[in-house]
C-alpha cells in the first residue's frame, strides 16, 4: 500500500521538533536574544507561500483578489526577512567587537 | 521552471541552512558565521520558488517591487532601533509573521488552484484543516504580539487587565474554533472560514492582556513559538519542506525559551498563561512598618573608595541600567577598576531584562566582553568570595526573601547570592519595590550600602571619584 505523502511531511515535522529542541538547548544564553530574531527572520520562509499567490493572477489581471493578499503578504514577510537577519548581525557585531579589542 | 522533485531538494537544503544558522548561535565565535548560513537558506528559498513557478510575466516585477520596499522598510528599522527596544522590535516582528502567515491562508483558501490544492468550493480535506490551522494560529500570533508590543513599548499599561469568567470565555472560544473548522471541513464556506479568523484575533487579544509586565519575557518566547507553529502549518497546507522544518524549529525555539524563563522566574507556564500577576500589590500594608527598619545610605565617594580597596567586584545589572542608559558609563567605571588590578566580572539572571538574553546584548553593545559576562549558575558562588557587590537597575532577582520566605510571591525563585558578599553597594532611585511589588530584604542587611540616585548619575559620580 501506498503511503499518503502527508506522512512523510508528518515525519519530517516531528524530526525537525526534535532537531530544534538539541539545537536551542546548545544555544549559548547570552545569545538568546540573536536567537529570537534570527528565528524571526527565517520563519518569515513563509514568503515563498506568499510569491505564488502573488503570481497566480494572470496577466490580464495581476491584482485580484487573492494575489493582493499574496502581495501584501510579500511586504510583511520582506520586513521580517531583511529586519530579521540584518538586526541579527548588527547584534552579533557587537560580540565581536570587544573580543578583537581583548585579544 | 525547474521541477518539482528538484525545487523539493533545494527547500531541504534551505531547511538544514536554517538549522545550521541556529548551530551557529552556540557560541560568539560561529554565530555570524550561522546567519550568513540563514541569509543563505532565504536566499535559496526565494529564488527557488521563483523558478519553480517559472511565471516572468508581469507579476514578477511587482513582486520584486513589493519585496524590495518590505526589504527597505525591514533595513530601515534593524539599522536604527536601539538595543533597550530589542524586544518590541521583536514583538512587532512576530506579529508581521503571524499577519503574513493569515493572508497567505487567505490566499489559498479564495484561489486554491495555485497551490494545486483542488477548486474553490472543494479545497482538499487536509488543505482545509491545514490552512485553517495556520490561519489560527498566525492570527493569534498577530493580535496577541501587537498587544505585547502596545505593553513593552508603554502605550499600553503593563498592569494586567482581567474580568470574571475571562477563562471560561478564552476556553469557549478556543473550542469555537475547532467547532467551526470542523463545519469548514463539511460546507466548505467562506464565511465560516472568515469567522474562524476574526475569532482568533480576539482569542489573542484576551490571551495577552491578563499577562502583566513582568511576566513579558515568557510572552514573547511564547509568541515566538507561536508563530512557528502557524508557520507550520502553512507549510503543510503548501507542501512546503523549508516551511515545515523552519516552523517546527522556530517553534521549539520559542518552547524551550518560554521554559526557561518560566523557571528563571518560578512560576508554570500555566499560571504565566492565566495571568494576573503583578495585578494587585496587595502586600503594601505590610511595608508601611518595614519603612521604619534603618538603611544605609551612602553617597558615589564611599562607593568609590570601597570599590577601590576591594580585589574583586561583582556587577549586577538590571533593566533598571537599561532603561538608565547607564551601561557605557558602567563600562568606563569598570575599565578604572581594573586597571587598578580589580577583578571585575558581571553576573546576569536570565530575566534581568525584558526578553531572553536581553541584558547580555545591552552589555554587549556598552562593549563589555562576553567572557567576563557569567550566568546565574556559573557566577552564584563566587559572591561568597567576593568583596563587593554593585547591585545596579536590578531589584527582584537579587531579594533573599526568595530563599527564606515560604509566604513570598517569589518564593523558591532562583536569585543571584549577593547577599553573601562582604558588601553590597545597591544603586537605586528610592525603596520601592520591583516588579513583583514586594519589599527587598537585601536594603536592610549590614553589609548593603544603598545609593540613592539614578543609576546613570552615579555611575558617573563615582567613576570621577576614582581618580
Amino acid at each position: 500500500m501506498e503511503i499518503d505523502p502527508f506522512i512523510f511531511r508528518l515525519s519530517i515535522f516531528i524530526l525537525s521538533i526534535f532537531i530544534g529542541y538539541y539545537v536551542v538547548w546548545s544555544v549559548t544564553p547570552s545569545l538568546h536574544t540573536p536567537l529570537m530574531s534570527v528565528t524571526n527572520a527565517i520563519s518569515s520562509v513563509i514568503i515563498v507561500g506568499a510569491i505564488i499567490a502573488a503570481l497566480a493572477g494572470s496577466s490580464g489581471s495581476i491584482f485580484n483578489i487573492s494575489s493582493i493578499f499574496g502581495f501584501i503578504a510579500i511586504i510583511l514577510a520582506a520586513i521580517n526577512i531583511f529586519g530579521g537577519f540584518l538586526v541579527t548581525q548588527r547584534m552579533l557585531q557587537m560580540y565581536k567587537k570587544k573580543k578583537d579589542k581583548k585579544k | 521552471m525547474i521541477s518539482a522533485n528538484l525545487s523539493a531538494v533545494f527547500y531541504l537544503i534551505s531547511g538544514i541552512l536554517f538549522i545550521l544558522a541556529l548551530r551557529g548561535l552556540s557560541s560568539p565565535d560561529t554565530s555570524r558565521q550561522g546567519n550568513y548560513f540563514g541569509i543563505a537558506g532565504m536566499i535559496i528559498a526565494v529564488v527557488v520558488t521563483f523558478l519553480s513557478i517559472g511565471n516572468f510575466s508581469s507579476s514578477l516585477v511587482y513582486v520584486i517591487v513589493f519585496l524590495l520596499i518590505g526589504g527597505a522598510v525591514g533595513a530601515f528599522i534593524a539599522f536604527r532601533i536601539p538595543m533597550t527596544a530589542m524586544p518590541e522590535l521583536v514583538a512587532g516582528f512576530h506579529s508581521l509573521v503571524g499577519l503574513a502567515a493569515v493572508f497567505v491562508a487567505i490566499s489559498a483558501f479564495l484561489n486554491p488552484a495555485a497551490f494545486n490544492l483542488g477548486i474553490v468550493g472543494k479545497i482538499k480535506l487536509a488543505s482545509l484543516i491545514e490552512m485553517s490551522i495556520g490561519a489560527a494560529v498566525g492570527a493569534i500570533t498577530f493580535s496577541g504580539s501587537i498587544i505585547a508590543f502596545l505593553k513593552l513599548r508603554g502605550i499600553m499599561s503593563g498592569s494586567p487587565i482581567t474580568f470574571s469568567g475571562q477563562h471560561m470565555l478564552n476556553l469557549f472560544l478556543g473550542l469555537g474554533i475547532f467547532v467551526l473548522i470542523f463545519y469548514l471541513c463539511k460546507t466548505q464556506s467562506a464565511n465560516i472560514f472568515w469567522t474562524v479568523i476574526l475569532i482568533s484575533f480576539l482569542v489573542g487579544v484576551l490571551l495577552i492582556i491578563p499577562i502583566g509586565g513582568a511576566d513579558m519575557p515568557v510572552v514573547i518566547s511564547m509568541l515566538n513559538s507561536y508563530s512557528g507553529w502557524a508557520a507550520a502549518g502553512i507549510g503543510f497546507t503548501l507542501e512546503n519542506t523549508a516551511l515545515i522544518i523552519t516552523g517546527a524549529l522556530v517553534g521549539s525555539s520559542g518552547a524551550i525559551l518560554s521554559y526557561i524563563m518560566c523557571k528563571a522566574m518560578n512560576r508554570s507556564f500555566v499560571s504565566v498563561i492565566l495571568g494576573g500577576f503583578g495585578a494587585d500589590n496587595s502586600s503594601e500594608d505590610k511595608k508601611g512598618s518595614k519603612d521604619q527598619k534603618p538603611v544605609k545610605s551612602g553617597n558615589a565617594e564611599d562607593a568609590a573608595f570601597l570599590m577601590k580597596n576591594a580585589s574583586s567586584v561583582i556587577i549586577v545589572p538590571g533593566y533598571g541600567m537599561a532603561v538608565a542608559q547607564a551601561q557605557h558609563a558602567l563600562r568606563e567605571m569598570v575599565d578604572k577598576l581594573k586597571k587598578n588590578d580589580i577583578k571585575v566580572t558581571y553576573a546576569i539572571h536570565p530575566v534581568a531584562g525584558r526578553m531572553p538574553g536581553h541584558m547580555n546584548v545591552l552589555l554587549a553593545e556598552a562593549n563589555v566582553p562576553y567572557d567576563e559576562v557569567f550566568e546565574l549558575e556559573d557566577i552564584n558562588n563566587d559572591f561568597a568570595n567576593s568583596d563587593v557587590a554593585f547591585v545596579i537597575g536590578a531589584n527582584d532577582v537579587t531579594n533573599p526573601v526568595a530563599k527564606t520566605d515560604p509566604k513570598s510571591p517569589i518564593f523558591g525563585m532562583p536569585v543571584l547570592d549577593v547577599e553573601k558578599c562582604k558588601s553590597v553597594l545597591f544603586v537605586k532611585r528610592s525603596l520601592s519595590p520591583g516588579y513583583a511589588g514586594i519589599d527587598n530584604e537585601l536594603f536592610y542587611k549590614d553589609n548593603t550600602l544603598m545609593l540613592f540616585a539614578d543609576a546613570k548619575k552615579m555611575t558617573e559620580d563615582i567613576v570621577k571619584n576614582l581618580d
